[in-house]
């Protein structure tokens, strides 16, 4: 057990080389770009702006639609361009984890498209997409109480780690592996995405998520640089 | 048309969009959720909220604390009308009793057939504006039912010649400058007659084409730079240079 090294050689905590740039995309309102190693995410906000189909349109708030996918470029095996049921589903639950901060009462009957795009995939690709969405959230003046950071953490064979790639996530050895995603609210223990795909004990799950907020914390200050460097520029 | 750029000045805008040179203590970047200042004394502002003793940024912005309140102004993001804002729009559509137009904001502005600065017959009202036509228009109420525009004051009406573009609408307040200085530094310098809407849209006519485009790139110049103080004096270097 002691023996136990990650195949990528990092550290069992030891997140991916993090970079974060705010401002990719001229052309919308607000837009970022974060990366975990080879994962890389660029998110795009657009609006407040007017919602069709009127249907939708909430008189007392604006509403969020995150729409999320993996470019055909970004994986070994080329990628079908357009929604799929794995792309609708982080769809929602970016959705879901981005909603909690931010504050839409002021622009009614309208709609705050959220675009997330991987440039690359290499695992981890929702909690990159969640940390460029929110950094883009913000870049669009949006009103919101917080960031939100988001890290996985997972499981080798016994072992807490924290950041799979690709090549940890297949790991088969022992019990395998385990992604634990989460996104929670910066400098709070406000939980906002957790989602779980494989084995962990309930008695492990505290552990694995002290070591997720120490990551978050690490995730916060990336995001926060990225923010402030536009201004200095 | 030459007015427009010193009423949107005068009529609320300065008030509403203070311009970044503003006379105050200090300003500095804050993101969602920092901490600006503690303590019981300050008011949380615009772009701002208290807990507890601590007054925290709920925008990516500026802070700026002027006597006892404290407020974000913010950097980016979309133009989110208020009232007595001149803007610039494009015409979408004709109502039978008004011209629905595109501001490029989250809802379309709506200018009645009242507001127009003359009587319009109701059967000729594309003679006036037809679909396409670019106005320069002043907000006189926002509502939860739309944006409603007025032509009635001077400076407002039809664009004709020249070019519009865009420029990210919370630096409207720099290109405008202090009391429009930076505008009539443009204007001076390139002969050209400038019409700066709050929604970011902007629209140049000048003697010749090379002059408006020189407006254009200072206007691009001063967007590009709009955090750095003492942007007039950069602006008079940048015209001997270019």
């Amino acid at each position: 057990m002691a023996e136990f090294k990650r195949p990528s050689g990092r550290g069992m905590t030891e997140i991916r080389k993090m970079s974060a740039k705010v401002g990719v995309i001229p052309n919308a309102d607000g837009s970022a770009m974060f990366s975990f190693g080879d994962t890389i995410a660029i998110a795009a906000v657009y609006g407040p702006r007017l919602l069709h189909p009127q249907h939708m349109q909430d008189p007392s708030t604006a509403i969020l639609r995150v729409n999320y996918d993996l470019l055909s470029f970004s994986v070994y095996e080329r990628k079908k361009p357009g929604p799929s049921r794995r792309s609708q589903e982080i769809s929602k639950v970016t959705e879901w984890a981005l909603l909690p901060v931010l504050d839409l009462k002021e622009f009614p009957n309208t709609v705050i498209d959220v675009q997330v795009y991987i440039l690359q995939a290499d695992a981890g690709t929702r909690t990159a997409g969640i940390n460029a969405a929110s950094l883009a959230l913000a870049h669009a003046g949006i009103p919101m109480k917080n960031l939100v950071t988001s890290i996985s953490v997972g499981k080798q064979d016994k072992n807490i780690v924290v950041d799979l790639d690709k090549d940890e996530e297949d790991y088969e050895e022992g019990e395998g592996a385990t992604d634990f995603p989460i996104a929670k609210v910066a400098n709070s223990d406000e939980y906002t995405l957790l989602q779980l795909d494989g084995k962990i004990e309930p008695s492990e799950v505290k552990k694995a998520l002290t070591i997720a907020d120490e990551a978050c914390e690490k995730v916060y200050e990336v995001q926060k640089r990225a923010l402030k460097e536009v201004v200095e520029q | 048309m030459k007015n427009t750029i010193n009423e949107a000045q005068e009529l609320g805008d300065s008030a509403e969009s203070p311009s970044i040179e503003e006379t105050v203590k200090k300003r500095r970047v804050v993101i969602p959720g920092e901490v600006i200042v503690s303590g019981e004394d300050y008011l949380p502002g615009d772009g701002a909220r208290r807990v507890g003793a601590d007054v925290l940024a709920c925008k990516f912005g500026l802070a700026e604390e002027a006597g006892r309140v404290v407020k974000v102004l913010a950097l980016t993001g979309a133009f989110v009308p208020r009232r007595n804002n001149v803007v610039i729009g494009r015409v979408t559509n004709i109502t039978f009793n008004g011209w629905v137009v595109d501001i490029d904001a989250a809802q379309s502005g709506f200018l009645p057939i009242d507001e127009s600065p003359r009587f319009i017959n109701k059967n000729e009202m594309d003679q006036f504006l037809a679909i396409g036509d670019v106005i320069v228009a002043k907000i006189w109420s926002v509502n939860v039912r739309g944006v409603d525009l007025s032509l009635k004051s001077k400076g407002l009406g039809k664009i004709e010649g020249g070019f519009i573009f865009r420029v990210i609408p919370n630096r409207v307040p720099r290109i405008i400058g202090k009391e429009g200085s930076m505008i009539t530094l443009i204007k001076d310098k390139t002969g050209c007659d400038i019409t700066v809407g709050q929604n970011g849209w902007i629209w140049i006519q000048g003697p010749t084409t090379d002059a408006e485009i020189k407006a254009r790139r200072a206007i691009e110049f001063i967007a590009d730079k709009a955090y750095i103080t003492g942007l007039t004096e950069k602006m008079e270097e940048w015209f001997t240079q270019n």
